[in-house]
């Protein structure tokens, strides 16, 4: 079982590095993309023995407590088989 | 026993020394030679400005120092700690987010809730916003450059126990090196921060203005350094150990130590 983080800048909290992503991606001719996020995306092994209800809580708990920083960072999980 | 004399008067000279050549605007109370106090640099694997801190706290604010490995737990006998700047594991996930793991910070906390001193600087900074004993967080610069220079703060809370040695308005020279200061809250904190007094540096240009131009790295309200609600907790961005000798470009960084040797004094009394 496997459970798939992904964190990324609150909405409200500027992203200087998405900002130079967009930048260079309209550098490369692409006019029409409006804007550009950077995020962390992590994958966490769990036991095939865990019940899912028990890997979201896991993952729920790493996510809120090391993986993201709730002042800056939002998070979801989605557990996988 | 010679030795611990020995090292005594040393002390002594030293304090002498540093005050000698700092600024004597404030006649607040000066410490007293036979007021020792005790100060720790925690060290985590790829801190790197710790030996700077090291050299200001024994030479300059000549006090006995020692390094505290950051898987030591037991904090008794210091009276102020330094958490210095560098890149405590890499740098990996956040800046600051892998120290606030380290064994050492559960008694950094304690240590912080009895009152005691706890001073950050840099990635020290980042590392007590990462354990919450500061609010707020330090994201990439909004330039995206590691930016590494001289640059002016202006003091904003003169009665702090780092800033009791300058006054409010005061503009200090301090370098800077990184490339995630930019200081980020929501508007409720940035309100708290203002009505309690706990933004102590702001960045500005040489007359003291606070513009966007002389804000290095994006930081709301061009924050430099705040403390918090009790005062004895103090993150900075800028490196005041970096500048407490002329040969290194300013010595502005001595009062900010010398304004918290005369708070520990005063708390020890």
């Amino acid at each position: 079982m496997k459970a798939k983080v992904y964190v990324t800048l609150k909405p409200s909290v500027l992203d200087p590095q998405g900002k130079a992503i967009h930048h260079s991606v309209e550098l490369l001719g692409f006019e029409q993309i409006k804007d550009v996020r950077q995020g962390k995306y992590f994958e966490i092994a769990l036991d095939s023995a865990v019940s899912e209800t028990d890997a979201k809580e896991t993952a729920e708990k790493i996510a809120k407590n090391i993986l993201a920083n709730p002042v800056i960072e939002d998070y979801k999980v989605e557990i996988v088989q | 026993m010679v030795f611990g004399f020995r090292s005594l008067v040393f002390e002594c000279k030293s304090k002498l020394y540093f005050h000698s050549l700092s600024k004597t605007k404030n006649q607040g109370p000066k410490t007293k030679c036979e007021a020792f106090m005790k100060f720790g640099v925690v060290v985590f694997p790829g801190s790197n400005c710790d030996h700077d801190a090291y050299h200001v706290v024994s030479k300059h604010v000549g006090q006995p120092v020692d390094f505290i490995w950051h898987k030591q737990t037991d904090l008794s006998g210091y009276d102020a700690l330094i958490v210095p700047g560098g890149f405590s594991y890499g740098d990996y996930l956040r800046a600051g987010a892998l120290a606030k793991f380290s064994p050492v910070m559960k008694a950094v906390k304690d240590f912080a809730a009895s009152g005691k001193f706890v001073f950050g600087v840099c990635n020290g900074f980042q590392i007590l916003c990462e354990a919450g004993l500061l609010p707020g967080a330090l994201i990439r610069n909004s330039g995206l450059h590691f930016v590494c220079r001289h640059i002016n703060i202006r003091v904003e809370n003169e009665n702090s126990p780092y800033t009791s040695e300058l006054e409010k308005g005061e503009v200090l020279s301090i370098p800077i090196a990184h490339a995630e200061g930019n200081y980020v809250c929501d508007d409720q904190t940035l309100a708290e921060l203002e009505n309690n007094n706990q933004i102590i540096f702001r960045y500005c240009d040489e007359t003291g203005e606070t513009t966007d131009e002389a804000n290095p790295n994006g930081s709301r309200s061009n924050i430099a350094g705040i403390c918090n609600k009790e005062g004895n907790v103090l993150g900075m961005m800028p490196h005041p150990e970096r500048a407490c000798e002329e040969l290194l470009g300013s010595n502005d960084g001595r009062d900010i130590f010398r304004s918290l040797t005369n708070a520990i004094s005063i708390s020890e009394k």
